[in-house]
């Protein structure tokens, strides 16, 4: 019964009573399909060596000439804005404090002419959207508005202390950044920033809905005044045409994030000193995260990002060397391959003949 | 202990026996869930993923969507459960078609046709000429004369020559009429499953015949799933029924046997599970630990202490369980079991290994060993039929101090022999009339010629020989026999056949000549057995001489003697053996114990010799595996003098001075003890001698050596390479495998008859020779072959390439899982070590079950040595032997390996997607990505070639991975919606993926090379030997054969382990078969490389 698939005999020629049990004949059955066979020899293996060297160092010096074509501006502002408090505790209960007035003016000054667009990120640092109750804090479905008053996955802050759902629900609505930036140039020349498109197109179209966030929103009434959560959101406008959110929502893999803010459609000259009102209302301050506001243009491979360029340019540099160094290894001490008498069981009988002399 | 059946006892109440309904079905409709998930959870790795798929069901803890681990998980229990149920549903259908055959009973002295389940014990039953027994009974009567009929047992036992059985004297001549009133009782033991033994007594009532009860053996019976043959019609009482007939109890799987690369996986993938649960541990503690100083300044995740439920400190360790339960893969089993059916079916298909002449191709029965025949370290075999042919022809024979055939070679040729039966010399007639007498075969006419049906080859040999030599047999009836010697008809009756045993050795008829009425008992048998029951004042020199002379010769001998026996001694022991016989226990040794009152004071006829032909290509066969460093031990039933010339002819011991042979003889215990004792001394002294060494032992000094000396008889085993054990019971080649098995061997054992079917089955690995002993030990293997020869082809080829395979997937199925654990645990430690998983749950689940199988699978066609070049280099087996392709050692490899390329994948995609670009979902896919391109390399580098097949597998799963993303990605719900789209636009995620597979594969490349060019093992060496030939003979029309041989002249064994030459060996950290090659004696002159992995 194990052979009923190669017992069909092809020799019915023969009128034999019996089926012969001979196996078929094919190339896969008998296991000789052809093939080719690479060995590593040295000639293949300086080859690869060398190519990688010959492809990588070019590419690692367009990808580096790329990433210093972006002009970067980063200003760090946790600090500054902060009236000078020291430590942390003043900080934070600065921070916290509704009433204070946390707008603060930051000076930056263009190193170098940077075209339009000029991108706006803000970036935090040692800031965990990737932590797993915060990613995982949101409904899908609800943000779509297929069930407005869906919130299931969204605990703690899934509804009110009165059981109403909250909308958008979750903690990373909840936790929205609304720190605000105001630009100028010069004196008083209003720089505007253009804040539509800043997020996904898709998110715009399919992943949130025409649907209004719920009054009142955040909900912060049953905790305590320390845990305000982040920005308010207008509760006229659609989720969809909050873009700030949806830029939010597009959670960070890294602790280290930067997120559009929005877009200066005009040239800035190199000198140009740009002044920027910063209202400083996002709490970084109780885990002692950093803020920064960037500034910076765009090529295509993204933002000013030296790392691809150095790794292909040192993978190449290391290649080309190993290249050479096979190389050199192979001429001065060429191996015979391939040499019987580096078979073990032959060097025993050398050894075995030569001790019985 | 007994049963008492009542023959056509009508007022029996059903339900005492169980009825005939035959069930082999494993499950019914009710139990078959329970049962059958019951089984499966019974694997300890089944039982971990349930407990996985679990604790995934708990929304708070799980990483994923519980269905990445529910889908595989249901999905391999489906296949399996389907599986089972089809098989058993096949079971189920054949059951049926059984129990509704319809069968003639008697019923109320009515003969009437009921279905063959409504049998009950005691019913009497009609069967006609090729009708299946349908469950076991005892004969009443039959049409033919003389009460016998002729059964084929092909289905019990596998022979398919016709075997007699005879009806119980008291029932003999009952007329048809007279059977329909028969009455009686039968006291039979209770249901077991020996098929060769029926202890029962059987008594009719009258008026039938008087009070006495008469024995029953098997000889007696009809056994279920016989065949009638040859036979108008057979009646007989049933006696065992349903599933408590003999092949009814004897059935059931055998116990599976796990390969050491199994055993490899299971304590590697422990080792795995410790390593997970020490991650887990670590992991969890960091876990709380941040959760509690830096979980309580991050306000906007709301972790609070005092809200928390107790149990919360367990939630973050059971997350991280989770997310690291992918580092024991789901998908090595069902890959591991698809690959292993496949080198099964190669196996199955190979025409190299299809014998022509008996149409019979290699089968492998046993689907799940095929690695461990690359393992396999000593070769228990047996002789006859095995090594030989099992052709037997008589070439010799010595009648009264005359040996003939000496001059022509064969004695039916010499002119001699023919003139002394021409001039009927008494002892030469005397001769041939035992040869043709006593025996038990069967003359069957078949248009006007003579042939003859026996079960054993020697019997058939020597009874041809007698009718050529005018001494026909033409007849036998259930109590006598027809001999023709040159018109001259001699009718005998045969009174009594002592029966041969594996114990006794001999074998002795006695009978009755009709036209003298005197009694004489013949016997023949084994030399020393019959030598020491001759009588005392007989010369037996000569015979001895001859004896000894033909043994050399490679001739298998048996000894021929006679007695006649006075009436009252005879008559007087005929009680005593009526009374054994009728035993109901022990009565084999009790039978045995009687025969000896009478086999004394024999008169030796004289010998004959019979020749077995050595298979062909035996010599070359075991050359080679003895090169591929196989030891070989041969056990065999033949006398020792045969059994050291076989072995001399088929190169399994070296004559003098290469070889040597020592002998461990003796009779009792001291004489056993000092013999083992100055063997071992001889073997310890000259084990620094190049010099092949054998010792020889036979059955009797074994016995005493198992029971007695069993730690020296340990030693002498793993220092003696070769061995021959002759005289050896069927138990004890079992023993003997055992014993091999306890020093940490890989064994294979090899036999064709029944006599072997204990040895295979005791094995690491059994292998039957479908032979003429029958098909017995073909279908207890493993793996059944019709040429011995073709097992150098089973073990080089077959078992080398699947260990090989298998070596690779296995470890390859845990870097590829670590690989993306370990990916899991680095991002863990950027996510505040909370067990956010980075990858989405249809990526993990699609990862294990299509990205990394299917290129991995093409691996069944990969070869890293031509066939030629391993059947010509046997030594590259060691490799497989010594467990050099996986064992802790190339598994540290892997496992490093996985560290560097998940190490790699993350830091890479980490500085590359930093800042702007870091969003969570685009993250993972390159991530993933690159995983799966670093795949697509590392399955290349590793695989020695490429067919077609690997080329598709390869190539085509990265093209399957962009489809299925791609179209997952325009699902709009979905959290991948759009991302493979966007990635693929961006230059910066192709230059991660190549930044990714160069930085990955380049350190792997270059010390591969390195390994390869500059630390050649020797399967490198080899292959670069072979890319040479290959190319020298393209170029030039090469002289000599370009794949030669490498193996400089004859390497004897050596058995030398002194350290000081163990000192100068390369032995790596890590390698656990350090000390298990130390332990083999061979350790020194194998290097030792592990550079496999890394």
């Amino acid at each position: 019964m194990s052979t009923n698939g190669a017992s069909t005999s092809d020799n019915g020629a023969v009128p034999a009573k019996k089926e012969s049990k001979k196996p078929k004949y094919s190339r896969f059955t008998q296991q000789e399909l052809p093939a080719c066979k690479p060995l590593l020899t040295p000639g293949w293996v300086i080859a690869i060596f060398m190519i990688v060297g010959v492809v990588f160092i070019p590419i690692g010096a367009v990808t580096l000439l790329a990433s210093n074509g972006v002009v970067e501006i980063v200003q760090e502002y946790e600090n500054q804005c902060t009236r000078n408090f020291t430590t942390r505790e003043q900080k934070v209960s600065f921070i916290q404090d509704s009433t204070a007035i946390k707008t603060c003016n930051v000076q930056l000054k263009v190193p170098k002419d940077m075209n339009a667009p000029v991108y706006i990120y803000y970036q935090l640092d040692n800031f965990y959207q990737n932590h797993r109750r915060y990613v995982k804090s949101r409904n899908d479905q609800q943000l779509r508005g297929d069930a407005v008053n869906e919130t299931s996955g969204c605990k703690p802050e899934a509804t009110t202390a009165d059981g109403q759902p909250i909308r958008p629900c979750g903690l990373i609505a909840w936790s929205l950044f609304n720190d605000t930036y105001a630009f100028s140039k010069g004196v008083s020349t209003n720089l505007t920033v253009n804040k539509k498109g800043i997020s996904w197109k898709s998110d715009r179209e399919d992943k949130f809905g025409a649907i209004k966030p719920s009054p009142n929103y955040p909900n912060n009434q049953e905790t305590n005044t320390s845990l305000i959560g982040g920005g308010r959101l207008d509760p006229d406008t659609p989720l969809n045409e909050q873009e700030d959110l949806i830029v939010w929502m597009r959670t960070a893999a890294l602790p280290t994030f930067r997120k559009l803010y929005g877009k200066i459609e005009e040239d800035l000259k190199v000198g140009e000193s740009i002044s920027v009102r910063i209202e400083n209302n996002y709490n970084t301050y109780t885990f002692g995260g950093g803020k920064k506001l960037v500034l910076s243009t765009t090529s295509w491979l993204g933002g000013k990002n030296s790392f691809l360029g150095i790794a292909y340019l040192t993978v190449g540099i290391l290649s080309m060397f190993l290249a050479l160094v096979f190389f050199l290894v192979h001429f001065k001490n060429p191996r015979p391959l391939g040499d019987p008498s580096y078979l073990s069981w032959n060097r025993k009988a050398h050894l075995s003949a030569n001790s019985a002399h | 202990m007994k049963r008492f059946v009542y023959i056509t006892d009508d007022d029996l109440s059903p339900g005492v026996y169980c009825n005939n309904k035959i069930s082999n079905t494993k499950y019914n409709l009710i139990n078959f869930l329970p049962k059958n998930l019951w089984e499966q959870f019974s694997r300890f790795m089944n039982k971990y993923f349930l407990l996985i798929a679990c604790l995934q069901l708990w929304p708070l803890i799980t990483p994923v969507n519980p269905a990445s681990t529910w889908g595989p998980l249901i999905l391999i229990f489906a296949v399996s459960a389907t599986k089972e149920a089809w098989d058993d549903y096949g079971r189920y259908q054949l059951d049926k078609l059984a129990n509704e055959r319809s069968i003639w009973v008697l019923k109320k002295g009515i003969k009437t046709r009921i279905q063959a389940q409504d049998i009950q014990v005691g019913d009497i039953l009609w069967l006609r000429d090729k009708d299946e027994v349908p469950c076991d009974m005892v004969l009443l009567g039959t049409s033919e004369p003389g009460g016998i009929c002729f059964v084929e047992t092909s289905a019990i036992d596998g022979e398919t020559d016709l075997k007699t059985r005879v009806v119980p004297p008291p029932c003999i001549g009952l007329t048809s009429d007279l059977l329909h009133k028969i009455k009686g009782v039968i006291e039979c033991p209770t249901p077991d499953k020996d098929i060769r033994r029926f202890d029962a007594n059987m008594r009719l009532f009258p008026p039938f015949t008087d009070n006495d009860f008469c024995s029953l053996t098997i000889n007696n019976t009809l056994l279920q799933s016989c065949f009638l043959r040859n036979t108008e019609w057979a009646c007989g009482v049933a006696v065992y029924t349903g599933n408590e007939t003999k092949l009814g109890l004897s059935k059931g799987l055998p116990e599976p046997k796990l390969t050491a690369v199994d055993h490899m996986i299971d304590k590697l993938t422990g080792a795995i599970f410790v390593f997970q649960i020490v991650v887990v541990i670590i992991l969890g503690v960091a876990g709380n630990a941040w959760r509690l100083s830096e979980g309580q300044k991050i306000w906007y995740v709301k972790y609070f202490v005092k809200s928390a439920p107790w149990f919360e400190f367990l939630v973050i360790p059971l997350r991280f369980e989770l997310l690291c339960s992918i580092m024991i893969p789901i998908s090595i089993k069902v890959s591991l079991d698809l690959v292993k059916s496949v080198y099964s079916k190669f196996i199955d298909w190979d025409l190299q290994m299809y014998d022509e002449n008996t149409d019979t191709p290699a089968v492998a029965h046993n689907t799940a060993i095929s690695e461990d025949l690359g393992q396999v370290e000593y070769i228990l075999t047996d002789k006859t039929g095995t090594l030989t042919e099992n052709i037997m022809a008589f070439k010799r024979c010595c009648i009264n101090r005359i040996c003939y055939g000496e001059a022509t070679g064969d004695a039916l040729t010499d002119p001699m022999l023919l003139r002394a039966v021409h001039d009927q010399i008494p002892e030469v007639i005397k001769f041939l009339k035992v040869m043709a007498i006593c025996n038990t075969v069967v003359p069957a006419k078949s248009g006007g010629s003579l042939t003859y049906k026996a079960q054993s080859q020697d019997e058939e040999a020597l009874v041809q020989a007698a009718a050529h030599l005018h001494m026909r047999l033409i007849n036998r009836t259930a109590s006598g026999l027809e001999v023709d010697f040159l018109g001259d008809m001699l009718h005998v009756e045969i009174l009594d056949v002592l029966e041969f045993t594996s114990e006794r050795k001999r074998m002795s008829v006695i009978v009755r000549e009709l036209k003298t009425r005197k009694i004489k008992m013949v016997t023949k048998g084994a030399d020393e057995t019959i030598l020491s029951i001759v009588h005392p004042e007989q010369q037996c020199r000569p015979v001895i001489e001859a004896v000894e002379h033909y043994s050399q010769m490679g001739l298998r001998t048996m000894c021929i003697a006679w007695r006649d026996l006075e009436e009252e001694e005879y008559n007087s022991w005929s009680l005593k053996f009526k009374e054994a016989s009728s035993s109901v226990t022990d009565r084999e040794w009790k039978v045995a114990e009687v025969c000896q009152l009478i086999e004394t004071n024999l008169q030796l006829l004289g010998a004959t010799a019979i020749e077995d032909k050595l298979q062909e290509g035996v010599p070359e066969t075991i050359q080679t595996l003895r090169k591929a460093g196989i030891n070989f031990w041969m056990l065999t039933g033949d006398k020792q003098s045969t059994a050291i010339q076989i072995a001399l002819s088929c190169n399994f011991v070296l004559p003098e001075p290469e070889g040597q042979l020592l002998h461990v003889q003796g009779r009792t215990q001291q004489e056993v003890q000092m013999s083992l004792e100055r063997v071992l001394r001889t073997l310890r002294m000259s084990s620094t001698e190049p010099k092949d060494i054998a010792f020889v032992i036979d059955g009797w000094a074994l016995e005493i050596a198992l029971n007695d000396h069993k730690d020296d008889f340990e030693e002498l085993a793993m220092l003696s390479k070769t061995a021959i054990c002759c005289r050896v019971t069927p138990t004890q080649k079992a023993q003997l495998v055992e014993l091999v098995k306890k020093c940490d061997y890989r064994t294979l054992a090899i036999g064709d008859g029944g006599n072997d079917v204990r040895m295979i089955q005791e094995a690491h690995v059994g292998v039957g020779i479908s032979g003429r002993e029958g098909l017995q030990a073909a279908r207890a293997a493993d793996f059944s072959l019709g040429k011995f020869m073709f097992l150098k082809r089973l073990i080089l080829i077959h078992g080398r390439y699947s260990y090989n395979r298998t070596a690779f997937l296995s470890q390859y199925s845990v870097y590829k899982s670590l690989l993306l654990c370990f990916i899991q645990i680095f991002f863990s430690f950027v996510s505040g070590v909370s067990g956010t998983s980075l990858f989405n749950s249809f990526s993990l689940m699609a990862y294990n079950v299509v990205y990394t199988s299917i290129p991995v699978m093409t691996i069944v066609h990969d070869k890293d040595l031509r066939e030629e070049t391993v059947l010509q280099n046997p030594q590259i087996l060691y490799f497989c032997q010594a467990g050099r392709l996986i064992n802790p050692s190339t598994f540290a490899g892997w496992f490093g390996r996985s560290l560097y390329h998940a190490a790699v994948v993350f830091l890479v995609t980490i500085h590359v997607y930093a800042n702007e670009k870091c969003d969570l979902e685009e993250m993972s896919m390159v991530a993933f990505s690159g995983c799966i391109w670093l795949q697509a390399c590392v399955v290349p580098l590793e695989m020695n070639m490429f067919t077609s097949i690997q080329v598709i597998g390869i190539l085509g799963n990265l093209v399957l991975f962009y489809v299925v993303n791609f179209a997952v990605s325009m699902i709009k719900w979905g959290g991948m919606h759009t991302i493979m789209y966007r990635i693929c636009h961006q230059p910066a995620y192709w230059l991660a993926i190549l930044l990714i597979v160069v930085i990955g594969m380049g350190p792997v490349l270059a010390l591969k090379y390195f390994r390869f060019v500059y630390r050649p093992n020797a399967i490198n060496v080899l292959q670069h030997f072979e890319r040479m030939a290959a190319s020298a003979s393209s170029t030039a029309a090469a002289t000599e054969s370009p794949l030669r041989s490498f193996d400089k002249g004859s390497v004897p064994f050596s058995m030398s382990s002194s350290k000081a030459e163990l000192g100068s060996v390369y032995e790596p950290l890590l390698c656990e078969s350090q000390s298990s090659s130390v332990k083999r004696g061979d350790a020194p002159w194998v290097e030792l490389h592990y550079y496999e992995g890394f």
